[in-house]
């Protein structure tokens, strides 16, 4: 399965964001894949002390350090997924935001990386009737068939090359 | 050297059909004979193995009811201890509360995408018919007039 373009989702962890996404044909970046490095890697055990000393480093690239550690924390799970998004859905109004999702202030910091970074953001409200939830699906389906199909190989030949490159000039 | 262990990966399958039960998705992954563990849920499955595996049995079961079955990754494997209900003293997993408010609207996702199906099927048909043929055109007032 070769998907198109990363596509950001808020919230990280939806059920139905992230399905669509992938049903056509995009890679949806969310939060449970985040987790799953925390807690299946081998050198690091349950909870709390799954996480290690470059953490709070990459939470401190997005808040400052009189924030609350909860926020940088959530951050340092949620930052690299900002940084890598090509395209953004934002969901206005989720019904319930729980667990790893359910800091309000970690909501607004990611919301503003997002529409800061540049990249193209689709803002929808939650469905809460049927004819809601058409018009959701249509306006999701639609903007994620308006995303670019090919990604330009130049650009990915950069990428490749500039590791090789570094390391030969050392 | 021992081989170097697979990518072991989890998702969940959330079925909201009218056609498909959780049991007989899990029939059919057993039926399918891949090395994977699965758990059936009120809501679904939960299906743990290696990443090839489970991405090729859940577009498997996908395609049992495709607009009405949805499936997203999952951190913790099946059964973790972390996890489980039965080795915390029972209660809501969490981030159970966020998957049961999306579960709620699941029906109506699943209609607007089968309408959304509909609509381009018959935008497909529309753009191979072209231009109308004079046979098929004499065909039409015949049955027209037939009537």
């Amino acid at each position: 399965m070769s998907f198109l373009t990363k596509v950001f989702i808020y919230p990280v962890n939806s059920l139905i964001l992230a399905d669509l996404v992938e049903r056509f044909g995009h890679k949806p970046l969310t939060m449970m894949n985040q987790v799953r490095e925390k807690v299946t890697n081998i050198s690091l055990d349950s909870p709390p002390v799954n996480i290690t000393p470059e953490d709070p480093k990459i939470g401190l690239r997005y808040a400052a350090v009189e924030v609350p550690a909860g926020v940088r924390g959530r951050m340092a799970l949620i930052g690299p997924l900002i940084e890598e998004a090509e395209a953004a859905i934002i969901v206005e109004n989720p019904p319930a935001n729980f667990g790893c999702v359910g800091c309000n202030r970690t909501n607004e910091l990611m919301k503003y990386l997002v529409r800061d970074k540049g990249v193209p953001v689709l803002e929808v409200k939650y469905p809460e009737s049927n004819d809601d939830a058409h018009d959701f699906v249509n306006k999701i389906a639609a903007f994620l068939g308006s995303l670019p199909k090919e990604k330009p190989e130049e650009d990915e030949k950069l990428t490749e090359e500039d590791p090789a490159e570094k390391e030969a000039e050392k | 050297m021992a081989e170097t262990e697979k990518e072991e990966i989890t998702k969940y399958i959330v079925i909201s059909s009218e056609k498909v039960l959780p049991s007989d998705a899990a029939m059919k992954i057993y039926e399918s004979e891949f090395p994977i563990t699965v758990k059936e849920t009120c809501f679904g499955l939960v299906v743990t193995g290696p990443k090839e595996d489970i991405l090729s049995v859940v577009e498997e079961i996908r395609q049992l009811d495709k607009n009405h079955i949805f499936v997203k990754d999952r951190g913790y494997p099946a059964g973790d201890k972390r996890r489980c209900r039965a080795s915390r003293g029972g209660g809501p997993r969490p981030g159970f509360h966020f998957l049961r408010e999306e579960v709620e609207m699941l029906p109506a996702i699943g209609a607007a995408l089968d309408e959304l199906e509909a609509k381009e099927s018959v935008k497909e048909e529309r753009k191979e018919k072209g231009r109308l043929k004079v046979s098929d055109l004499e065909k039409i007032i015949e049955e027209e007039l037939a009537r």
